[in-house]
């Protein structure tokens, strides 16, 4: 059944699937449009930073680009297979595209021309995607659940999955020093800010240990980063003790961090990604574990594996687990 | 433009027999190959490398050249027959072709070959690709020109009609693409598989400078690349070159018609000696 209703009585309904929603909680702290404003600083300083967008623009933050630099800004038209071609013919070129789009037209539309064009020719181009995973309400035509799985299945695709605001700023000039294709998956609009509380440092390949514990180490990307601090929070009260090791960047994977925490004795792993269970971030640890010989008490949070609903996102991440509350409770049921 | 030093330069039609020859004893070495597109090809490539495009052989990446984007990537036989005629590939690689290792693989990819600026062999990619460079070299305030080759059988594919719209939304007076109809696909006839024409009607209609001769004929194709080189609008130009699979080894060009045709090992030796008697003739 794909209706989500919520019929208790006296409590709200929540009806709106918008296609864009924030995925702020009430009150929480933003910044709007990181990337298109640290898109502008970084292409103050190269030249060689053109924008392109599938018609996309103003809802990918490119037009904070577009406005400062207009003649840098390529409007392609909604044809995304267009966009990553041409991104490629720019790159040959000398310069360094960020064609974006929403995550499932790169990724389920563009795939073959993104593939040949841009990871085969090893060409400098920055792919930049909105509404990844589940941030949608909008129905499974712009629920990315498997982006990240095809793009890391991609030979020479670097793969990235922000937190927040403030680690996104620091991606856009770490991504622009590397030369090759990369993906990145975008937050945009009112974007929280989470990690700027832990003074927390990017650094492409390299997972970051965000707060330590005894009793559960939960291993995230993306928003479950933020997802996992907040349970942490909530468990801490239970007298829970929970380590984060967030992994922004999917692929290369930081091997070395991972097991290093991943082997250290008495501790529940627990991988959290905005992702459909098969073939993210989970499914890559899990198989790192095992060829390495870690076996830890090992657990997954992830979509699951079938065509989401449409729906408030606030209900969608409560139904398919991977909200604050689910997180928590899921954890404590496994430590029982 | 291609300038030769030699007061006695090879004429086009010795460059398109030689590109023809090479591209023959290609064949010969795997005793396979997309040998009838690359003999239909010939003469647009002659044309090409010997007429129309600037380049440098011994400098394949020269920042000043003509770019030329092989869409058909399994017309590779026939571009590497025209880089080795043009110098950009040694004559001695020709023993190479397909075997492991050898930087001339059966499809076109750019990793691979000096020359080879894309990689082909998923069909449409191209012109999207030449879009991109057209407007980069645009930004450049280059004057290079982007040239693309590719099959009747890409235009099934949506994504070079999404190119077609494009590139004459961004003006790209210097992006000249030519289209080989040999009316050939993978499943047969191009025009059973998915009717085109009225082509030129099309192509037109998508804001293009349309030239339609016969592809293997020279001065058609020399005269067509002569106009859509100086067409003065700003507008992408295409050649629709309508060609004979096979063209020049008349066993060949009757041969039943097959996207992949079959040729015995003897006849790869009788192929040669019929492309230089019809030369003498």
């Amino acid at each position: 059944m794909k209706s989500v209703t919520s019929g208790t009585p006296g409590k709200p309904r929540l009806t709106t699937s918008a296609m864009i929603a924030s995925i702020a909680a009430e009150g929480q702290k933003t910044k709007p449009a990181p990337f298109g404003h640290a898109l502008v600083e970084l292409a103050r300083s190269r030249p060689e930073v053109v924008g392109l967008t599938a018609d996309l623009g103003k809802y990918t933050d490119l037009h904070i680009f577009a406005k400062q630099f207009p003649d840098r800004y390529y409007q392609m038209g909604m044809a995304e297979q267009l966009l990553y071609g041409a991104a490629s013919g720019m790159a040959a070129e000398g310069f360094m595209p960020f064609a974006t789009t929403y995550a499932v037209f790169a990724s389920r539309r563009a795939y073959d021309f993104i593939h040949q064009t841009i990871a085969e020719e090893d060409r400098n181009v920055k792919i930049v995607c909105a509404l990844p995973g589940l941030t949608s309400g909008y129905g499974p035509s712009h629920q990315a659940a498997e982006d990240l799985a095809l793009f890391r299945a991609m030979p020479n695709m670097t793969v990235i999955d922000p937190c927040d605001a403030h680690e996104i700023e620091q991606i856009v000039p770490a991504i622009a020093a590397h030369h090759g294709p990369v993906y990145m998956r975008l937050l945009r609009g009112q974007v929280p800010l989470v990690l700027d509380e832990y003074n927390y440092q990017f650094s492409l390949g390299r997972a970051s240990l965000i707060r330590d514990g005894q009793d559960v180490l939960i291993i995230s990307s993306g928003i479950m980063t933020m997802r996992a601090l907040e349970a942490a929070k909530e468990l801490a009260g239970d007298s829970v003790d929970v380590a984060v090791l967030h992994v922004p960047t999917i692929k290369p994977l930081d091997h070395g961090a991972i097991l290093r925490e991943a082997a250290k004795p008495c501790r529940l792993v627990v991988v959290a990604e905005n992702h459909t269970i098969i073939g993210g971030l989970g499914e890559a640890i899990a198989a790192l574990l095992m060829r390495s010989g870690v076996h830890p008490a090992f657990r997954q949070i992830a979509l699951p594996d079938e065509f989401l609903a449409a729906g408030a996102l606030t209900t969608l991440h409560d139904r398919y687990g991977i909200s604050t509350a689910e997180v928590t409770r899921q954890i404590k049921g496994w430590l029982r | 433009m291609f300038t030769s030093s030699l007061v006695n330069a090879p004429s086009l039609s010795q460059r398109a027999r030689n590109i023809r020859r090479n591209a023959l004893r290609m064949g010969e070495v795997q005793g396979q190959g997309y040998i009838a597109q690359a003999l239909d090809i010939s003469d647009v490539l002659a044309v090409a490398y010997f007429h129309a495009m600037r380049y440098r052989p011994e400098e394949p990446t020269w920042e000043d050249r003509d770019r030329f984007l092989l869409s058909n990537g399994h017309y590779a036989i026939a571009l590497y027959a025209a880089l080795i005629e043009a110098g950009i590939i040694p004559e001695v690689e020709l023993e190479t072709y397909g075997f492991d290792e050898s930087r001339l693989p059966m499809s076109g990819m750019t990793s691979y070959t000096p020359g080879m600026e894309m990689s082909g062999g998923s069909l449409g990619l191209g012109l999207s690709i030449a879009v991109g460079m057209g407007l980069g070299l645009k930004r450049k305030g280059s004057k290079s020109r982007v040239f693309t080759l590719f099959s009747d059988g890409e235009l099934d594919e949506g994504s070079k009609w999404e190119a077609m719209m494009s590139a004459a939304h961004h003006k790209l007076d210097n992006l000249i693409a030519i289209i080989d109809v040999n009316n050939q696909q993978a499943d047969g006839p191009s025009k059973q598989m998915m009717g085109f024409e009225p082509l030129v009607d099309k192509l037109e209609a998508f804001g293009w400078f349309v030239r339609r001769v016969d592809g293997n004929d020279l001065d058609a194709v020399v005269a067509a690349f002569d106009a859509t080189i100086s067409h003065p609008e700003p507008q992408p130009r295409i050649i629709i070159a309508d060609t004979l699979m096979g063209k020049g080894v008349p066993f060949l060009e009757q041969r039943e018609k097959n996207h992949f045709i079959r040729v015995e090992a003897h006849e790869w030796k009788l192929a040669l000696a019929e492309l230089d008697a019809g030369d003498r003739s």
